[in-house]
């Protein structure tokens, strides 16, 4: 899979982390942190990003 | 051993945390972030109807700007004007409002301890495992709440909130802005229309002296983001050729999703974690401390029976829905009929609307008046029942 964030983007808002249906997401002093085993590649995270940071690829 | 343990520092958990206290039960409140109120992630309006009803004495240097109505446009930019004649509300500066209910809350005998995240919960509820600046050590406490905001990580693990539905959570972004050509300071602005704003709106929130809060709200599940609606708004309009921009805003708004259960075994949620927020305008302010002041009247009960169980905690659920929860679900119904407007239909209401009505909707008063008028437009037919 390929889940990608663009740091220079994110705020740290914590919406991904409230629509992740598999607490999958992490929000850390250093931003979000994903956990790739639980990461069911739904696109959530991407859709509800405010600012487009967050880019989920295909499953392979 | 803490009576209350609770999670986060916001306006919800620091109104526990206050009446609590003063009544004289033990609290900690643990707040993640390292400084209390910022980053914000909110429009910073609350009315002065909510205030006095909260009995809230905010602190002058907390106010920003008194608001006597707001300018609501259409899609085709037609605008009804809300003018109350006088005060009906403020903007807030978070930062100080947040520290101040935070420092009233401790006044009343609280501790608080900010850039503590609490990362678990200890065997059935009674405590909390807190990280305070990089050490770690248990809490046990007889109940913890819940109130560290839309995402809250804690209430999930309780069980008590499940992760959102994209399409009822709105995706928000905001700028702080200096040096705008305001159309009228005391007058909120809100704009329609799905070029503008799919199934949300565009405001902006003036602070004083030229500054405002400009920010957006758009349904979770739309593809482009709200930075590019609110971009592209900033761009179009002129106004805001001379802006500068101090801050930068975001966060996600539940406008939906009203929970019916909001505790556990001695554990229960309040304000954005329990979705304790007005789906029609995103606002929580008011609702957070709304539900910290009903959910504290139950603690004290419960802990003075020496009862937290679910079942003896479900009289929050019980009052809540009497006092918020039946008005919420009536402004939810409206939020789902007006998602089925399009922007013809949003410019026939402008035109047939007054600002009063516009106050009265956003409250869940008087909807049938909507209904009637929607009745006229033959495909919002099914919508306008629901509301009749």
């Amino acid at each position: 899979m390929t889940w990608d964030i663009e740091r220079r983007k994110c705020l740290r808002c914590g919406g991904c982390v409230g629509v992740c249906p598999v607490d999958a997401l992490k929000l850390t002093e250093n931003g979000v942190k994903i956990d790739e085993e639980k990461c069911i590649n739904c696109g959530k995270c991407e859709k509800i990003c405010p600012v487009g940071a967050i880019t989920v690829g295909d499953k392979e | 051993m803490k009576d209350v343990v609770v999670v986060g520092a916001g306006p919800a958990g620091c109104s526990v945390a206050n009446e609590l206290a003063e009544k004289g039960y033990s609290v900690a409140v643990y707040e993640k972030r390292q400084e209390i109120g910022a980053p914000k992630r909110c429009g910073e309006g609350i009315s002065s109807y909510a205030m006095d009803n909260l009995n809230l004495d905010v602190p002058d240097n907390c106010k920003m700007q008194p608001i006597d109505g707001a300018l609501v446009f259409s899609p085709n930019g037609d605008g009804v004007t809300i003018d109350s004649g006088e005060t009906v509300g403020w903007t807030l500066e978070r930062k100080m409002f947040d520290k101040w209910m935070a420092e009233r809350a401790a006044k009343a005998g609280a501790e608080i301890r900010a850039k503590a995240e609490v990362v678990d919960l200890l065997p059935e509820n009674k405590g909390v495992v807190v990280d305070i600046e990089g050490e770690r050590k248990e809490v046990e406490s007889r109940m913890v709440v819940a109130a560290g905001g839309v995402e809250s990580p804690i209430a999930k693990k309780a069980g008590v909130k499940k992760p959102s539905k994209l399409h009822i959570v709105d995706s928000g972004y905001q700028y702080e802005m200096v040096n705008l050509d305001l159309k009228d300071d005391r007058k909120l602005e809100l704009y329609f229309g799905d070029e503008v704003a799919p199934r949300g709106y565009v405001w902006i929130f003036p602070k004083g002296e030229s500054k405002a809060n400009v920010g957006i709200g758009i349904a979770g599940d739309i593809d482009k983001t709200a930075k590019y609606y609110l971009d592209r708004f900033i761009e179009n309009n002129g106004r805001f050729n001379k802006a500068s921009i101090t801050e930068v805003n975001s966060g996600m708004i539940p406008v939906g999703g009203l929970l019916d259960d909001m505790v556990a075994d001695n554990f229960l949620a309040v304000g954005d974690a329990a979705n304790q927020v007005n789906p029609i305008h995103g606002g929580g302010i008011r609702e957070g401390i709304r539900g910290g002041i009903i959910a504290s009247k139950v603690i004290s009960m419960a802990l003075d029976e020496e009862d937290t169980s679910h079942k003896n905690l479900q009289k929050y659920n019980q009052i809540w829905w009497e006092e918020r929860g039946r008005s919420l679900r009536r402004v939810e119904k409206l939020r789902e009929v007006l998602e089925d407007l399009d922007d013809g239909d949003l410019n026939y209401l402008a035109e047939k609307l007054k600002g009063e009505d516009l106050m009265d909707f956003s409250q869940g008063r008087n909807l049938s008046k909507l209904g009637k008028l929607l009745l006229k437009r033959p495909k919002m037919i099914k919508s306008a029942r629901k509301l009749i």
